[in-house]
């Protein structure tokens, strides 16, 4: 007598559900490598490479075709040009469809007709490069009608250009010119310290906002709410909220500072070190202490309350209770919000770039990629600033599955 | 540390820093609300916060207290020792008002938090509780004023007139006198800004991207909670990873793409990349919530003849329709609320969004207050949709804020 045992290999219905799993995850899988894995393959590709804004404009024939009256006879104008001022463009050359009604003259000598269109060549034309061909036609109707025939199809223009974005061409300046001293260092300093801080104090805050409605009293879901507004609205709007709020001449936190008494002139908030860069730190804190604060509290209310009433039992006072009981129930959910908070305070861009724009000290490295790429239109160093932060993010996400794949939840 | 512990050091100590904080707080509040001159005086804090406390331990009858310490500050309030101090201009009422406020919101709850102390030693449990109970206090205050005051703000500028702006920063009443000239800047704003075609814009663009990730998350989703296949715990971590790949990082190659494509400026070329940016999210709460549901019903099905495709339409989704809100609703924020792309890829104004046309207003040839009246158009919407299913947005921003 043979015993069962469990079969080895795949079955078919398990073949079956697999393919299904693939076939329903396709679309996203798709989807995402093209917009996502994509761009990020392009990003390490663009980073060694010398490209500036201005290349990102197609190199092109520009040709432009007219009927007109010249000198008393009709001709046909077609007015060639290199879209660029620099770049060469090989073998140009254009064709256009032939009309009828439209007899053509003697050609120049870069055309000819072939198969009944027009072809012109000029072979390998320097940037800036700009050309008028005429070629006299005559009419057979009315010259109106027959323009508007003429001018109605548009010439096919050829020619390969040069791209930057897809030769071998190759360079390292990028990257010298990021670590370039003391700029390098600056920016550095300013991510550490803006994620730092801005993690910690984001936590620290919402520790407490999660404390003080830890209880149940009238009114507690509208505070709670009330908490969420920062997170909630839109960063734009926030943003410039407290731009306005801060603003040296026309803030109305200034002219209350001064009616105070605290201080004797107007103190420029967002634009003077190192106060620029500690205030980007605290609207940090100021708009993400909802997050920390909404899992917390989520967190706290699931604490068996078993263990604070055995607590009283033996004496406990409040502190210490908070000290020895909640904080070691909090230590996961705090561990995972500093991980994650930690990397998305390093991803972020907006908050910094509608506060101060990245000056007075607050350049961070995702201001920075915008900085090289569109104010100094430097495309490549920006690239290569997008590469330097997804190298470090690439470390942080090993720290975040080491460490936080076993802890709860998340 | 002991000499804390006593009822009348720890009394007089709370009773002090509540007076400080209730004399900001009433200045505050009041200069904001008038634009008039209300200061802190801190001589009169001081007298006033220790005899508060003193008088809170010592005195136990707390209508007797209340009244009395009430009566002292409107005695003491035309004297240099006031708790609250005045501009020339402040007329009598207001500063009535201020210096019984001042009272009342300083003793009442002093009286509270200091309900389980009593003169000599104390114990350490009432000590603490006294502590925490003041540190509560002052907790409600300080975050109730830090959150709302931005947002009162930002209301308020966007009703006011350029010219008493610059005379009184500081002077948010509202002059009812102008009527509904009031609105002009919003009647400015959609007049002549456009902002009816932005507000469109934002709207579609949102409820599209909502709907487009719903259709690639759902499936996949369900793939990843519910079917077993090679590498499906790879996927899962996968999805973890590509949230934390930041925007500006993307950014850049999608700007250079679509400048090279024509697809810059256009509707479509967002559409194509806002749901890209929430699919991930979306698959990752939802999968969570698919893993939750009891497999025995879909199984049911599966044996009454439903294929995986009606099992998932006609059980899973019906079965998931509150997940399904939350994550419509936090998907919807994070397109309504998403700057940087509409920011790098719309130049032309016809084609703003609602973020994109506010950041077109922050310039130094548009007065604040437009600007402000921009945000107050960008942010109503979104939290009149917070406010109003509140539950289901906090269970989507807990489960989704993994991403921020």
């Amino acid at each position: 007598m043979t015993v069962p045992t469990p079969p080895t290999t795949r079955g078919a219905l398990e073949r079956r559900e697999a393919r299904l799993a693939w076939s329903l995850l396709l679309p996203t899988i798709t989807i995402v490598s093209l917009v996502i894995i994509l761009p990020l393959l392009a990003i390490f590709w663009i980073s060694f490479k010398p490209v500036g804004l201005a290349d990102l404009r197609p190199v092109a024939p520009v040709i432009r075709e007219s009927l007109r009256e010249r000198s008393g006879e009709m001709v046909i104008e077609y007015r060639v040009r290199n879209s660029s001022q620099q770049k060469e463009i090989a073998g140009l050359s254009f064709t256009d469809t032939l009309h009828d009604g439209v007899t053509l003259g003697a050609l120049p000598e870069q055309c000819s007709v072939e198969s009944g269109a027009l072809r012109c060549e000029f072979g390998d034309v320097p940037g800036g490069f700009n050309e008028r061909i005429r070629i006299p036609v005559t009419l057979d109707g009315d010259p109106d009608t027959l323009e508007e025939i003429v001018e109605g199809t548009e010439p096919e223009g050829f020619g390969s250009a040069d791209n930057i974005l897809t030769n071998t061409e190759f360079t390292l300046d990028n990257f010298a010119r990021i670590f370039d001293g003391d700029e390098f260092w600056s920016v550095l300093w300013a991510t550490v310290f803006y994620t730092v801080f801005g993690t910690i104090g984001a936590l620290v805050i919402g520790l407490f906002a999660a404390l003080l409605l830890n209880k149940s009293f009238r009114g507690k879901g509208v505070l709670r709410g009330l908490y969420l507004f920062p997170y909630v609205s839109p960063i734009i709007a926030v943003a410039f909220t407290w731009v306005t709020l801060l603003d040296p001449f026309s803030g109305s936190l200034n002219a209350l500072l001064i009616q105070m008494g605290v201080v004797d002139s107007p103190i420029n908030f967002f634009g003077q070190r190192p106060l620029a860069l500690i205030m980007v730190t605290v609207f940090e804190i100021w708009r993400y202490f909802p997050l920390s604060f909404l899992f917390i509290l989520a967190r706290m209310q699931s604490i068996d309350t078993d263990m604070y009433e055995a607590a009283d039992m033996d004496g406990a006072s409040p502190f210490q209770k908070f000290w020895y009981l909640s904080l070691p129930m909090l230590l996961g959910i705090l561990s995972v919000l500093f991980l994650l908070r930690f990397i998305w305070t390093f991803n972020k861009f907006d908050d910094i770039f509608l506060l101060t724009g990245g000056n007075a000290g607050t350049r961070t490295l995702t201001v920075n990629v915008y900085e090289q790429a569109f104010a100094i239109s430097n495309i490549g160093a920006g690239a290569a600033v997008a590469v330097v932060i997804f190298a470090t993010l690439l470390l942080f996400s090993f720290f975040f599955f080491k460490y936080i794949s076993q802890e709860e939840g998340l | 540390m002991s000499i804390l512990r006593h009822g009348a050091v720890t009394g007089a100590l709370i009773g002090l820093f509540w007076a400080f904080v209730i004399s900001v707080t009433v200045s505050v509040t009041l200069s904001f609300a008038s634009g008039l001159g209300f200061r802190p005086g801190s001589l009169g804090c001081l007298i006033l916060g220790l005899c508060g406390g003193l008088a809170a331990i010592y005195v136990r009858d707390a209508r007797l207290v209340m009244g009395g310490f009430i009566l002292l500050c409107v005695v003491i309030m035309f004297t240099p020792l006031s708790p609250i101090l005045f501009q020339e201009n402040v007329p009598v009422l207001w500063q009535l008002m201020a210096v019984i406020s001042f009272g009342l919101f300083m003793i009442w709850p002093l009286t509270l938090m200091l309900v389980e102390a009593q003169p000599g030693p104390l114990s350490r449990h009432a000590f603490e509780d006294a502590v925490i109970r003041f540190l509560t206090g002052f907790g409600y205050i300080i975050f109730t004023a830090v959150v709302l005051i931005p947002f009162y703000v930002m209301v308020m500028t966007s009703l006011k007139s350029q010219q008493a702006l610059l005379k009184n920063p500081l002077d948010f009443s509202i002059e009812l006198s102008r009527g509904w000239d009031l609105f002009r800047s919003y009647i400015e704003l959609f007049g002549q800004f456009n902002f009816g075609s932005y507000l469109w814009t934002s709207f579609y663009v949102s409820v599209l991207t909502v709907l487009i990730t719903l259709l690639f998350s759902v499936p996949g989703a369900y793939a990843v909670a519910r079917l077993r296949f090679k590498g499906r715990a790879a996927f899962s971590r996968s999805i973890l990873l590509i949230y934390m790949v930041p925007m500006i990082v993307l950014a850049l190659p999608i700007y250079i793409a679509f400048s090279m494509t024509g697809l810059r400026n256009t509707i479509p070329g967002l559409l194509m990349i806002y749901p890209v940016t929430t699919i991930p999210v979306a698959l990752y709460m939802l999968q969570g919530y698919f893993r939750g549901l009891p497999g025995e019903v879909e199984e049911a099905g599966l044996m009454d003849g439903l294929s995986r495709l009606q099992v998932i339409w006609k059980i899973t989704l019906p079965l998931s329709l509150p997940a399904m809100v939350s994550v419509s609703l936090y998907v919807f924020m994070i397109a309504w609320n998403e700057f940087l792309l509409a920011f790098m890829l719309l130049d032309d104004p016809s084609k703003f969004t609602l973020t994109r046309g506010v950041a077109m207003l922050n310039s130094s040839e548009i007065p604040r207050q437009h600007l402000m009246a921009g945000a107050v158009i960008a942010t109503i919407p979104i939290m009149a949709l917070f406010l109003g299913l509140e539950r289901f947005m906090t269970k989507g921003l807990t489960a989704g804020s993994v991403k921020g």
